[in-house]
Order: C-alpha cells, then structure tokens, then sequence
C-alpha cells in the first residue's frame, strides 16, 4: 500500500523532472518521439535585430518547454493507464466489461514499448478463507494475463503474484472497501524509464 | 511392583505439608506399567493432584492440574494452595485410600521432584492401589520451556494411565501473528516467533516436532520454506524457486512436502523431497481452477483439499497421485452461499474438519468420512481454519468472538471452548503432534 502510494505521489515529480530534463537537453540529445510543432513565421522586425532573435529564441525555447510538457504529460498518463487497476465480483475472477475496457487501454501502450515489463498482483476482499483467497488472487491475476496475451502482449512479459488478502488497498470491513480490494494491481518492473505513450 | 509398607501420614485440608524422610521412595516401580483403571467415555473420573514437596510455586503441580482439566477427560477435585499433600514415598500402602474416596476422588496423582527427574504415582482409589509409577526426566531451568514440556509429557501419561488416551498437553501450536510464524505451548505459555519481520503463512509441523514449513514472501516469489525449530535455521525448497507456492505439509513419514504451486495455468498441489533435492511432482490436474490446502489421511495415501472446480471451494478427496478426485462436502447445486475450505484430517482418521460458509460467515464443522454426517462445532463469531490435536478430539482454530482474531481451542466431544492466545491477531493454526514421550 505504501508503495503504492508513493508510486502515485511520485508521478507529478517524474512529470516535472521528465520536462526540466527535456528543457535543458533542447532537442541536443534525443530528440522528441514526435517531431516539433512548426514555427510560426518570425513577426516584421520592431526593436533591430538583437530584440528580434531574443524573442525568437524565447518563442522556440517556450514551445520546446510545452512541447515537452505534453510529453511528460503524455508520459505520466501512459503509466497511470498501465498501472490503473481493475476489479472484480465477489469471489470471482471473470472481467467485467468495465474491467476490459481497463485493460484495452493498457495493451497499445504495451505495444509501444516492447521493453516494459509488468507484474500483476492479484488481490481479494476480507472475506473467504486467508489461504484460499491466494488462489483466487492468482487466478485473477492469471486472467487479466490472459486477456492481454490474447490482445498481443507477449506472455514473458508478464509477472503474475498473488496477495490474497494479505495486502487490502482499504481497511474496513464495508461494501466499498471489499469492492475495492478485490483488485488486480499492476507494477511496472522493467522498462519505465524511456516509456512512450501509446502511437497514435 | 513392590509397595513400600510405610504408613505416610497426611495431612488434610489443614495446610501442614508433612515431611517424611527418602527411604521409602519407591523407584522401582515398571516403567509403563498399565494397570488399567476403569474409565467409561462421557464420565469424568475425579482426580486430585497431591501437593509436590519441593515444588517451586506450586507450579509442577499447578501445570499438571490445567493439563489434565484441559484434555476434557477427567474431574479435577480442587486442591487449592495444595493444602493436600502427602509425604514422599509413593507404595500403594503409604495411602489413606479411604479418605481420598471419601473426598470422591477416583484416581490420586502422587509426584516428586528429583533434580533432574519427576517421579510420578498414580493412585487408583477404587482398588486402592498404585496404577502407575514412572519417572519423567526434566531437563532445563525450572519454568523454561523445555521443564514445561517434560511436565506436560508427565501430565499426558498419567491421563493414559487414568483413561487409557494420552493427553496432549506435550505438543505446540503453530500460527500466524503480525505477518510471522509464532509457536506457543498448547497451555498458551511461551508463546514465540519462529520467523522474522516480513510475511509468511500456513505452518505446519513434521512429524518428530523438530520443523515448520511455512510459505515465505519474498522478492523472488512466495515459496516454501521449512525452519529447523531447535537451530533456528531457514531454506527454501529447491522446488519451488520462483511464483505462487502456498499451503506446504509434511507426508506423515516426513519425508516429503505436499504443497500449492500458482501459475496461469490455476493453482495444483504438488509433491517434493522434504529434505533432498528434487523435482516437485504434480498431483492434481485442476485444469485452471484452484486446488489447495492439502490435508494426508493418517496412512499417507490420500489428501483431502480445497479445490474451486465447481466454481466456488468444496473440500474433496483424492489418492496421493491425483486420481480418483471426489467431492467430499454436502454440496446442494443452486446453494449460491456455499464456500467450504481449510480441511484437516484428524490424526484417528475418522474426521474432517473444514470451515463452512453460514448465514454469510464462516463456522469450523466436521464431516465423517464413514456416513458423511456434519456436524457444526462454533457458532460464535466468525471461526476459521481448523487443526486437529493428536488427539482427534481437540480442534485449535482462529475465531472472532473476542473481538479480534484469536486462537481458540475446542473439545469436539463437549464443546467446552479456551482461548489459547492473546495479544496481537493470532490465526491459522497447526497442532503439532506429541513432543515429548516419556521414556
């Protein structure tokens, strides 16, 4: 749960390290996955030819910084949808269809990075037997797995483990906390650090 | 056996312990010697525990009454602050059995402590005779675990001696506490952590008490690991390197682990090489349902587990090299509550006892494995995973009624209910088997 909840926290400090990296390398490393927008033409001359450089460097300098803000953007939204997850029935592990739709976002982003690799953590609510429930968590954590290898992932990619209960996202014994600790987890365990969102 | 012929005078209800000197002492007594008292199942026979000269506290004394009032199988007649003692000695002659029959007692537990030894008589009033006399070697420092444990094991032999069933206050229970395996004597002293901080789950014992297998999370997976219990050392099957490995057991010859392998094939059970290296061998072929928590029947040959194929758990049975796969529990088809899980086969053979899903919690039942009859054990609180005592009469189990998960033990027979543990969360139970015959 910690950990899970500094990956969360940790993700707007990414985005903003990810843009200042961006900045300062200034198209002079790697360039963007996608090229520049076009700039716009240099506007009639005004105050002589130092001023005008100067407000054309400004000008390239805050639509590469935006340029690379979308991309961190970009970025953080990438891993929020691999790392999003999904959730199950009671004491079931088929997917719902909200749960496909999960995961069907998650599969191009997949693909666009053949080096990423995960690992999902099954999950159950409090009730049901302690040693049981690591059965059920690995059988849906081994369904989520199938659906994504039925969608092209390819399955060495893809790390299953089971908590059971062991792990609840939520304490407490309601409705909305059993609903949302039967849950698949997903943690990224190779590959996040050049990782690209989906090609559109 | 040849009484010593000394009048022991006692003393009575008037607190004056009466010294008498060592020469009577009788040592010579068979070792094992059962005479057979007359004991019928659902009557209690009375017993007084005479004060032990010597005793520090009182305690040797104190530990064999809790232990014989905890095996359910005789009336202990109080003796508070052993205001009833008798003199050393022990021949059959030395006894005032008129009076002791008169005070109603059946049998009269007579003991003495030795440096390293505990001398025990055991009385049978009725015959007015000794029915018993042996000598339990105590070893450790006084209260230590290991002085509790040869105590215990005299408390066992003389309810043999008195019912003709060894008790069980000689063995531990292993359990779960804060993510760690802990062992705690079955009178709920010295309770202990096997493993360190970090999570692991289902304890079991070998055989000879001397290792816990357990599953260990680690970053690698979770696999199964087994503890050397006197060395305190840790190792992971080879087996199981890598994924999902839960729910281990030792064979009842303690050679090899039956135990829970996850993958995105559904969970198995599988058989590996306790002790040696060894590929592990599939048991159950669940075709992408959960099999779990295996349980051997007494001679080795078949498990009883947990499995999902149905779609949700039931407990069944099925030969040690996974055929003839059949359901066990009364399962109804439409009975949309139905969740039954965590069998363990008690050490007779004759039962099974699981938890079953009622009225939306869980209660510990037992089904016969001869007509099949169930029948419920709890009804107070949610009550799960049960483990049977080696005496296939007392069931330690993880139950809420306190309000927080506790290790509860109950007599089958009676229904009289103790809690074993207390402080933090304590659940999923193992009763190990006897610790410490008597030599």
């Amino acid at each position: 749960m910690s950990r899970r909840n500094s990956l969360w926290s940790s993700i707007p400090t990414l985005a903003v390290i990810a843009a200042a990296l961006a900045a300062a390398a200034c198209g002079k490393k790697q360039p963007p996955a996608q090229p520049p927008a076009p700039q716009p033409a240099p506007p009639p001359a005004a105050g002589g030819p130092n001023q005008d450089s100067l407000m054309r460097a400004q000008r390239t300098a805050d639509s590469l910084a935006a340029e690379s803000q979308r991309m961190a953007a970009a970025v953080a939204a990438a891993r929020n949808t691999i790392t999003a997850p999904v959730y199950f029935d009671l004491d079931k592990s088929d997917l719902t269809e909200q749960a496909k739709a999960v995961l069907d976002a998650k599969a191009p982003i997949l693909s666009a990075n053949p080096g990423l690799q995960i690992r999902i953590a099954g999950n159950c609510d409090a009730r049901g037997s302690d040693e049981y429930n690591l059965a059920l968590g690995q059988r849906r954590a081994a369904t989520v797995k199938r659906y994504l290898t039925d969608h092209g992932v390819d399955g060495a990619r893809v790390d299953l483990i089971s908590y059971g209960k062991e792990r609840p996202a939520v304490e407490g014994d309601s409705e909305d906390a059993y609903a949302k600790n039967r849950r698949d987890e997903f943690e990224i365990t190779a590959g996040a650090d050049n990782l690209k969102p989906a090609r559109s | 056996m040849r009484p010593a012929r000394l009048l022991l005078p006692l003393a009575v209800a008037t607190g004056v312990l009466v010294a008498f000197p060592l020469a009577a002492q009788d040592t010579t007594a068979g070792r094992g010697v059962h005479i057979g008292m007359q004991y019928t199942p659902g009557l209690k026979p009375n017993v007084l525990v005479l004060a032990i000269p010597g005793d520090l506290r009182d305690s040797a004394r104190t530990i064999i009454e809790r232990d014989l009032d905890a095996g359910d199988r005789v009336t202990i007649i109080p003796n508070t602050g052993g205001q009833l003692a008798a003199a050393v000695g022990g021949g059959s002659a030395a006894m005032n059995y008129a009076l002791y029959a008169k005070l109603g007692a059946a049998a009269v537990v007579q003991c003495t402590l030795a440096p390293a030894s505990l001398h025990v008589v055991v009385h049978d009033v009725g015959h007015a005779r000794v029915a018993d006399s042996r000598d339990a070697v105590i070893s450790g420092a006084p209260l230590g675990p290991e002085w509790r444990l040869a105590v215990h094991g005299a408390s066992d032999e003389i309810e043999r001696t008195i019912t003709g069933v060894r008790g069980i206050a000689a063995t531990r229970v292993a359990f779960v506490r804060d993510g760690q395996i802990y062992e705690i004597d079955a009178d709920g002293a010295n309770a202990r952590a096997l493993t360190g901080p970090g999570l692991a789950l289902s304890p079991a014992w070998h055989p000879t008490g001397r290792y816990v297998t357990f599953s260990l999370f680690t970053p690698k997976g979770t696999l199964i690991a087994v503890e050397d219990v006197q060395a305190h050392a840790v190792r992971t099957l080879a087996a199981t390197p890598w994924g999902l490995n839960t729910t281990p057991l030792f064979s009842p010859d303690g050679n090899t682990v039956v135990y829970t392998h996850g993958d995105e094939g559904g969970t198995d059970l599988y058989l590996a090489p306790a002790f040696a290296p060894g590929a592990a061998r599939r048991i159950t072929v669940g075709k992408g349902t959960d099999n779990t928590q295996p349980t051997f029947s007494p001679d080795g040959k078949r498990l009883a587990f947990t499995s999902g194929r149905l779609g949700h758990p039931e407990v069944y049975i099925t030969d040690i090299d996974g055929t003839d796969a059949e359901l066990l529990t009364p399962f109804e088809y439409g009975d949309a509550d139905a969740y039954r899980a965590s069998p363990d086969w008690s050490p007779d053979g004759r039962l099974i006892a699981y938890q079953s899903r009622v009225a939306g919690t869980f209660q510990v039942m037992t089904i016969s494995l001869r007509d099949h009859a169930v029948k419920q054990l709890t009804s107070d609180g949610l009550n799960s995973d049960p483990s049977w005592a080696p005496d296939s009469r007392h069931v330690v189990f993880t139950s809420t009624r306190t309000g927080v998960q506790q290790l509860c033990i109950l007599d089958a027979e009676s229904g009289r209910t103790r809690q074993l543990t207390h402080g933090s969360a304590a659940r999923i139970a193992a009763w190990s088997r006897a610790l410490a015959p008597l030599p």
